[in-house]
């Protein structure tokens, strides 16, 4: 015997009797059919928003500019329309980046529609410039008129309508798996609620007993919301390991639109989930606890304002 | 302290908003350390007024002070501190089905913070005095009458309370062991703890004469 046992109250001593009245089979198992939900709206959330990004920010940066008769001499200044044009661009401060398309490039852009290399077919190609703008940037429209005065029939196209388009449907895709986020956090939390709203009136008398012997409304309530943050754990990661397969398939499906990474799915699939997905999977137990616990706490302190 | 001012008592009836007063015009004071026999047949509100005490009821009407501290006009928030100084032994006993006779004793010390290695000590040497040192892993259903009473007596003298109130304690005990009871009670009080029994057990309170409350019909009819 070393010393005298300094210990408050056994470790898992369970005054209030909740190991039989909290149901450890059906909450842990109804948590985890929520996370496994959340998981699937998280991934299409975390989806959405990477897509919406990515066609935003290509829809509004990028800019393609046609020269006709390159190489003919620029009406305002020395040199041809396509350098003029290019020292233009260059020059303003809208414009991050201006490449001309070299003579490859413009074969490869061309090749559907016109067969073989453009130039054995007599045709006069326009000088194609991309350009890539300063975000949340027009160009001004004193650098369209100098463009027009230097190299006139110059057109300038800013990427099609469709492109807005496609980024407001990801951003209401978006919208919708956030709410149902928040609706499957609802649930959860009127799930954990009914449990232990049953657990409350099976144990009622030793409620009323424990209460009765001047237990403080924080230690009741502690004590249900301890089992209960440990059940909702519990199935939160039970649920997210469930998700985890469809996720790394949804993943592969999706990863060729997501083109900021490399498509190489084919050696590790698991690659394919985006990194943001890893690090909101570990959320989910952790925010089953966090309702688990409000909820009971919540509950539990609203219940036992009616014990004297 | 315990002082009630013209106390009545209604307790809720089903359909209705309250029934009956089962106590009427409850009005009396104790000082500390006082002994009482709480008497009166049954029916007469004996544990009624004890539920007052150990603040399970609200009074319908009139001020209760239970340890110098007026009840209805305390926080909720100071109100388990207060339970932890009054020990009660039940009619019914009110032990909890799913604990052992020891775990039963210890649950006061615990919910009081004492300790594991004193609540230890304390409870084996308590259910040693009630004479049940080889139950003490038994569940409450395995034990007789008089055994669950003697837990439930021991539960209630653990913590030392400043107010023990026992409604009928000797029901399930023997000429003997009521006897032991009635010395720890004495010892208690002498040791300044204020002490009220509610009894029916004549011959007991007439081998310990003290003073007594007497109720009939929900009336306090004497106090000496
Ligand atoms: N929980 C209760 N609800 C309604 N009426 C009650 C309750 N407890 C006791 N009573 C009534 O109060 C009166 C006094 O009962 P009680 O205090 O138990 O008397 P005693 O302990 O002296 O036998 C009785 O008429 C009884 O029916
Ligand atoms: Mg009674």
């Amino acid at each position: 015997m070393a010393g005298p046992d300094r210990r408050l109250r056994p470790a898992g001593f369970d005054e209030l009797g909740l190991r039989r009245a909290l149901a450890d089979r059906i909450l842990p198992f109804l948590v985890a059919a929520m996370a496994f939900l959340a998981a699937l709206a998280l991934a299409g959330f975390i989806g959405a928003a990477s897509l919406a990004r990515h066609w935003q920010l290509g829809a509004g940066s990028t800019l393609t500019v046609q020269v006709p008769e390159p190489a003919a001499p620029a009406a305002l200044g020395a040199g041809s329309r396509l350098d003029r044009v290019l020292g233009l661009l260059h020059a303003s401060p809208a414009i991050l980046h201006a490449r001309a398309l070299d003579k490859t490039e413009l074969d490869r852009l061309l090749h559907p529609w016109l067969g073989a290399d453009g130039a054995t077919l007599g045709l006069k190609l326009p000088g194609v410039i991309a350009v890539r703008l300063a975000p949340g940037v027009r160009p001004s429209d004193t650098l369209r008129s100098a463009i027009q005065a230097t190299a006139p029939g110059t057109l300038m196209e800013r990427q099609g309508s469709w492109i807005r388009r496609l980024s407001a449907l990801a951003r209401s895709l978006q919208a919708c798996a956030g709410l149902a986020l928040l609706v499957v956090a609802a649930v959860a939390a009127a799930v954990v609620a009914v449990a232990t709203r049953a657990g409350l009136s099976a144990r009622r008398e030793a409620i009323e007993i424990v209460h009765g012997l001047g237990a403080t409304d924080g230690f009741i309530a502690g004590r249900f919301a301890a089992r209960a943050t440990m059940l909702a754990a519990i199935g939160g990661g039970a649920g997210a390991v469930a998700a985890l397969p469809v996720l790394v398939e949804l993943a592969v499906l999706a990863a060729p639109f997501a083109q900021s990474m490399p498509v190489s799915t084919g050696d590790n699939p698991l690659a394919a989930v985006p990194a943001v997905l890893w690090m909101m999977l570990p959320a989910l137990p952790l925010a089953a606890a966090l309702i688990g616990f409000v909820t009971t706490q919540i509950t539990v302190r609203r219940w036992l304002r009616r014990l004297p | 302290m315990i002082r009630f001012e013209d106390v009545g008592l209604r307790y809720p009836a089903p359909g209705q908003a309250a029934g009956p007063e089962v106590l009427r015009d409850i009005d009396f004071t104790l000082p500390d350390g006082a002994f009482r026999w709480l008497l009166g047949p049954s029916g007469a509100g004996k544990s009624s007024l004890l539920r007052l005490m150990y603040l399970a009821v609200r009074p319908s009407r009139g001020r209760i002070f239970v340890l110098g501290t007026e009840v209805a006009s305390a926080r909720r928030a100071a109100l388990p501190r207060l339970r932890r100084r009054i020990g009660v032994v039940f009619q019914d006993f009110r032990l909890l089905r799913h604990l052992s006779a020891f775990d039963n004793v210890a649950l006061p010390l615990r919910l009081a913070g004492r300790p594991e290695g004193q609540v230890r000590a304390d409870v084996t040497e308590m259910l040693r005095w009630v004479g049940l040192a080889r139950k003490t892993e038994a569940a409450p259903d395995a034990l007789s009458g008089g055994e669950q009473q003697r837990v439930a007596i021991a539960r209630a003298v653990i913590t030392r309370p400043s107010l023990l109130l026992a409604d009928e304690p000797t029901g399930n005990l023997d000429d003997v062991q009521a006897e032991r009871l009635m010395q720890l009670f004495k010892e208690m009080n002498r040791l300044g703890t204020t002490v009220i029994v509610a009894t029916h057990n004549d011959q007991l309170v007439y081998r310990h004469p003290a003073p007594s409350l007497r109720l009939e019909n929900g009336r306090l009819t004497g106090s000496a």
